[in-house]
């Protein structure tokens, strides 16, 4: 099984194509691939854990990644953050496509 | 020199998304890893590199010209060569030939090539990875 790199910087209040990234995501990691939805830009307004409405909750078999230096920008303090999602950096970016992993950006 | 080499290729015209920074971030990530970068400019992208930027004041915000200190991407690609020599890494801007002649932004920084999607197929079969940046 192959692992995915899969880069999302739009935010579901922005496009509806967003939550059909998530859907992507999740059935990739369901067919049995290795999975990491990494969050930039606009993309890090989904984090917030009491954003109900957001699919993100959803992707238990997904490795959910927030660019700090995005939730920086934006004001999300780590407190804010839902509990399956870990703060990260582009580097982690950079190792995966050191690594050969199959990356898209959304 | 690393045995790592990525490729990006970027779309995005400057001054215009937040994809263009976050491009010029990982570079500049992959860089500090001592990887060797290849970076292919296609469409607004090839205006990256025109050597006719020109800072400006910020009127607006009351700003003079040396407090505005405007960023240019000419500049960052000028900061991610020197980088490079200072990792000891290959660091390769091409923009895509009729693209910049669509534009009229032939005039580009010194390191900066002119080439066309056949080079960035054949960075790409030659790298550990690629990551294309699309516009949306």
């Amino acid at each position: 099984m192959g692992k995915y790199f899969l880069i999302e910087s739009q935010s579901p209040f922005e496009s509806t194509e967003v939550n059909y990234n998530y859907e992507l995501a999740s059935d990739l990691a369901i067919s049995g691939h290795e999975v990491t939805l990494f969050l930039v830009e606009n993309g890090v307004l989904a984090v917030r854990s009491t954003d109900t409405s957001l699919d993100l909750t959803k992707l238990n078999q997904v490795n959910l990644l927030a660019d700090e230096f995005s939730l920086q920008e934006r004001g999300i303090d780590s407190s804010e953050i839902g509990s399956n999602i870990k703060i990260s950096s582009l580097e982690c970016v950079v190792n995966a496509m050191a690594e050969g992993q199959k990356m898209m950006w959304l | 020199m690393s045995e790592i080499t990525l490729t990006f290729l970027v779309m995005d015209g400057p001054f215009e998304q937040a994809r263009t920074t976050t491009a010029f971030r990982l570079i500049d990530a992959a860089l500090n890893k001592g990887y060797n970068v290849n970076v292919f400019a296609y469409e607004g992208g090839v205006s990256l590199s025109f050597a006719e930027q020109k800072p400006h004041a910020n009127t607006v915000h009351g700003r003079s010209f040396e407090e505005e200190n405007h960023p240019l991407t000419k500049d960052w690609i000028a900061a991610l060569q020197e980088k490079a020599k200072l990792k000891e890494c290959q660091f390769n801007w091409t923009n895509c030939g009729l693209c910049i002649d669509e534009r009229g932004v032939g005039n580009v920084i010194y390191g900066c090539s002119r080439g066309g999607p056949k080079d960035f197929w054949q960075w790409a079969i030659q790298s550990n990875s690629t990551l294309v940046i699309g516009t949306k």
